[in-house]
């Protein structure tokens, strides 16, 4: 077995809560990075919500705007930067599908050259676990407290599906990080993602299901991680590539 | 020298290195780091390096060294 190390570009440790997706989606994205050669070329819009956290551990040069600007933000980084830098838009689920849904989809419709990495960990994490628009019916969160009703507050949206359906984009795929094999699918998907923008193919949107074991209440061993493979993947978000370009 | 080095500190004790190491080499302390977290240990006699640690581990806990 080849050597394992930290990358050393994440000089911090990331103060994410015990179980969080995040780190090793970080810990991916880096990865992948550095692997391509574009590790002192890359600038990464953070998004508000927990994403904001990534500021503090990592050493990439960053971009942060307006709650949900991703999208807006990343097509003006990559304009001016052309071909010079990596960028990369990471959002959460509350930035990416329900503030900034508009930028999102109309950086989607405008097919950008750029990398978007969604965390989906179906509500918002950062201000306390609210229900949002990716929450899962009957879930309970601080905001739906009988759990989730989808008679009055319609069923979780699935922005990829939407995308890969309807705009001329390059890449849509979902992973997950709840098994070593699944992190690793997802470190190829976000790796796609970037030799796409590498290749000047357009729009790459990556969503990954991520747990969050605060604001499910739930024990990241167990709970967190079964809750992903036996809840979300089969009846909500299936995982996979949802669209390749040319194919 | 062993083969995975453990930065006691950085562990948040979330335990998905313990679930998915294939060898069960990995326990948690009865003492805690300097965040108030029982930090993973690993079983020199066990462990095979197989890495499966250092990929689920959010905190970048663990090194491999072979």
């Amino acid at each position: 077995m080849a050597k394992m190390k930290y990358p050393e570009q994440i000089v911090a440790n990331i103060p994410f809560c015990p179980g969080c997706g995040h780190g090793i989606i970080v810990r991916l994205m880096v990865e992948c990075v550095n692997e391509l050669g574009y590790s002192d070329k890359i600038v990464m819009h953070q998004a508000v919500g927990c994403c904001s956290l990534v500021g503090l551990g990592l050493d990439w040069e960053m971009l942060v705007g307006a709650h949900g600007g991703g999208g807006a933000n990343a097509t003006g980084l990559k304009r001016m930067l052309k071909d010079t830098a990596l960028v990369i838009a990471y959002q959460g689920d509350g930035d990416a599908y329900n503030i900034g849904l508009a930028e999102t989809l109309n950086a989607a419709y405008r097919n950008e050259n750029i990398t978007v990495i969604a965390v989906n960990n179906t509500n918002f994490g950062m201000t306390g676990g609210q229900m949002s628009w990716t929450t899962l019916p009957g879930q309970r969160t601080t905001t739906s407290v009988d759990g989730r009703d989808s008679k009055t507050s319609g069923m979780p949206i699935k922005v990829p599906e939407l995308i890969a359906n309807s705009f001329d984009t390059a890449y849509v795929a979902r992973g997950t990080v709840t098994s070593p094999a699944e992190i690793r699918k997802t470190k190829g998907f976000i790796k796609q993602g970037l030799q796409n923008q590498i290749d000047g193919k357009g729009h790459s949107l990556i969503e990954i299901l991520s747990p969050c074991p605060t604001n499910w209440h739930s024990n990241p061993i167990t709970d967190s991680l079964d809750r992903i493979e036996k809840e979300l993947i089969p009846f909500y978000y299936p995982i996979g590539e949802l669209k390749v370009k040319g194919e | 020298m062993s083969k995975v080095i453990v930065t006691a500190d950085l562990c948040k004790q979330c335990g998905y290195c313990e679930r998915h190491c294939p060898k069960e080499a990995i326990s948690f302390s009865s003492d805690f780091n300097a965040n108030g977290f029982k930090y993973a240990v690993v079983d020199d006699d066990k462990c095979i390096a197989c890495g499966m640690c250092y990929t689920t581990c959010p905190d970048g806990v663990f090194e491999i060294t072979q």
